[in-house]
């Protein structure tokens, strides 16, 4: 296939008109399959140096000093073959006072044996802002391995907000691993929203730790699972400063053969520091089903319904970076 | 039974709904027995009775929840029995229930909420729905069915996705627990609408507010019929004899398990 004709590929499995992408200048793009950069559109400020792997890509990007970009940084990563590897290894640096964001697409619609690891080493710095919104887009086969690992460091004042989507397709196997460390007053969301069904296994683990006084931060997990799917998620969060606050917050819904597990640790080393916690597990309301069923849906109808909205919750009501991004916030009507 | 006046003109008056000596146990207990109505299509009903008479027991058998599917008797739609249908099938027959405490979705939007029960989807319908029970679409479509609306503001939602499901009968629970007076009237105003559409209601109250509303009046005490006909005869009833109940004993009866039939 030619480049153009796998950048084609690759949007279209997401929905997305290249072209109306293209066409706004102003709108930075990094397009990578495989181990090749297809695509890289920069605006001011924005700074990407892209090494290429035998089985993947290495990167750096770095958002200059002061810098606030105004509009979300679209990359795309992804491959169209049924087989292979893509390893990325990228080193984000959001500088002092900088502030950007980032919406990743993850496209594998024809997987029956990828494997996609990401090894992300990411430093925001004082007082800088940073959102990473990564949604995945998985085939029917449920053949994809992927190991999203990042490794977050959010300096005095900083703001970083993640937020990991795969309920498009079937999942396969993930591994998401986040360690997370916020000093003063920084504030971090962490969200992870996955839908599994068929045999497909997801191992979540994320750890927060809040080091300075005054931070603040979230972890939150949605899982829906069917068929014979199994999950398991452990959050970890870690207070050890004065007036430290933090939530852990877990649901789970199981149907069919599913299995799920959540364990949620708290850990709080300072008096003055204050971490809670949430985790429900369970099937899906039967007052919520039969609402939807007397309105004509099928069990199976409304069952999806309530776990789109349980999974799309995180997206609707969230406003990453004090909504300079709303135009990543679903429209009305999509949840 | 006291009396039967009231009832339409059974030459104009047709049927749509029938309760055939319905008996219905929980737990061991007798909650409906042997309970018979006819309901008349296009017609505003109302169930009234005191807490425990079987008023929402009634509903939720004809709408075929779980839990409520196996009782003797029968319950004839349009001259069918719909005794062994789903609830999904009943409501694609047309029938619909608005719940007493209606539900709650996180993160599903008022607009996918009522676009899911929608007859016509297109987006100028579910918003008139919206503006239609008093509510401002650009203020609430976007919005999560959850718990950071008011129970007035979902009573009023589900109002919404009743009206543009176009039903040809609606079970309204306790269509006036836990709002205010402006939702309140929100909620006659759709009354009217639905009776405009066409739509048979059956309220199930213990108001004499609600009963007001209605048409016809049915009078539920221990799970049987104890009286029907106008509003101003069953609402006369209900204060004189209701409040406190006249028939303790068979409630009594009903509480020691004993067969009140």
């Amino acid at each position: 296939m030619s480049d153009n004709a796998l950048l084609q590929a690759m949007y279209q499995s997401i929905g997305i008109n290249p072209h109306d992408l293209w066409a706004q200048l102003d709108v930075a793009r990094i397009e990578i399959h495989a181990n090749r950069v297809l695509g890289v559109h920069l605006v001011q400020g924005l700074e990407v140096d892209a090494r290429q792997l035998d089985d993947g890509i290495e990167a750096r990007i770095l958002v200059a000093k002061g810098v606030r970009i105004a509009k979300p940084i679209q990359v795309c990563f992804g491959m169209i073959p049924e087989n292979g590897v893509q390893r990325v290894i990228l080193d984000i640096v959001v500088e002092n006072e900088a502030r950007a964001g980032v919406v990743a697409h993850c496209t594998f619609p024809n997987a029956r044996n990828i494997r996609h690891e990401m090894d992300a080493r990411l430093t925001i710095g004082r007082h800088a802002e940073y959102a990473y919104i990564e949604r995945h887009v998985h085939g029917a086969e449920g053949g994809v391995v992927v190991i999203p690992r990042s490794k977050v460091h959010v300096l005095e004042g900083g703001r970083y907000h993640t937020d990991f989507e795969l309920i498009r397709g079937r999942v396969g196997q993930i591994e998401i691993d986040v360690e997370l460390t916020g000093e003063a007053h920084s504030a971090s969301e962490v969200a992870a929203r996955v839908s599994g069904s068929g045999n497909d296994r997801i191992n979540i683990k994320e750890v927060a730790h809040l080091a300075g006084p005054y931070a603040r931060g979230v972890l939150q997990t949605s899982v829906a699972l069917r068929d014979h799917a199994q999950a398991v998620v452990y959050n970890t969060l870690r207070a050890s400063a004065p007036h430290a606050r933090g939530h852990v917050d877990c649901k789970e819904i199981v149907q069919g053969n599913a299995v799920a597990k959540a364990v949620p640790v708290v850990e709080v080393t300072h008096p003055k520091a204050h971490v809670t916690h949430e985790a429900a597990i369970g099937s899906v309301d039967s007052r919520q089903l039969e609402t939807l069923m007397s309105r004509g849906l099928t069990e199976d109808e409304a069952v999806d319904l309530i776990i789109q909205g349980l999974l799309l919750k995180g997206r609707s009501d969230r406003r990453p970076l004090g909504g300079a991004y709303q135009s990543e916030v679903l429209p009305a009507g999509t949840a | 039974m006291v009396g039967d006046a009231g009832s339409p003109d059974r030459v104009r008056a047709m049927t749509i709904l029938e309760l055939k000596n319905v008996t219905l146990c929980l737990d061991g207990k007798r909650i409906l027995n042997d309970l018979s109505i006819e309901f008349w299509q296009g017609h505003i009903h109302a169930l009234i009775g005191p807490n425990g008479a079987g008023k929402s027991t009634t509903a939720n058998v004809i709408m075929g929840l779980s839990g409520y599917t196996d009782f003797e008797g029968d319950v004839l739609y349009q001259g069918q029995s719909i005794k062994g249908l789903s609830i999904d099938q009943r409501a694609r027959l047309g029938i619909t229930l608005a719940w007493q405490e209606p539900a709650r979705y996180e993160g599903l939007s008022v607009y996918s909420f009522i676009k899911a029960a929608a007859r016509n989807r297109s987006d100028s319908k579910i918003r008139e729905a919206l503006r239609q029970v008093g509510l401002e679409p650009e203020k609430y479509l976007a919005r999560a069915v959850d718990r950071t609306l008011s129970g007035g503001e979902r009573k009023r939602i589900e109002l919404a996705s009743i009206l543009a499901m176009e039903p040809k009968l609606v079970l309204l629970d306790e269509p006036d627990s836990g709002i205010d007076v402006e939702a309140l009237e929100r909620i006659f105003d759709a009354l009217k609408l639905l009776k405009q559409q066409g739509t048979t209601v059956i309220m199930i109250t213990h108001s004499l507010a609600v009963l007001r509303h209605a048409e016809h009046a049915f009078l539920l005490c221990c799970g049987r019929l104890v009286s029907k006909g106008s509003v101003e005869k069953i609402a006369h009833y209900f204060q004189q004899r209701c409040i406190p109940c006249d028939h303790q004993e068979l409630k009594l009866r009903e509480a020691e398990g004993l067969n009140v039939g």
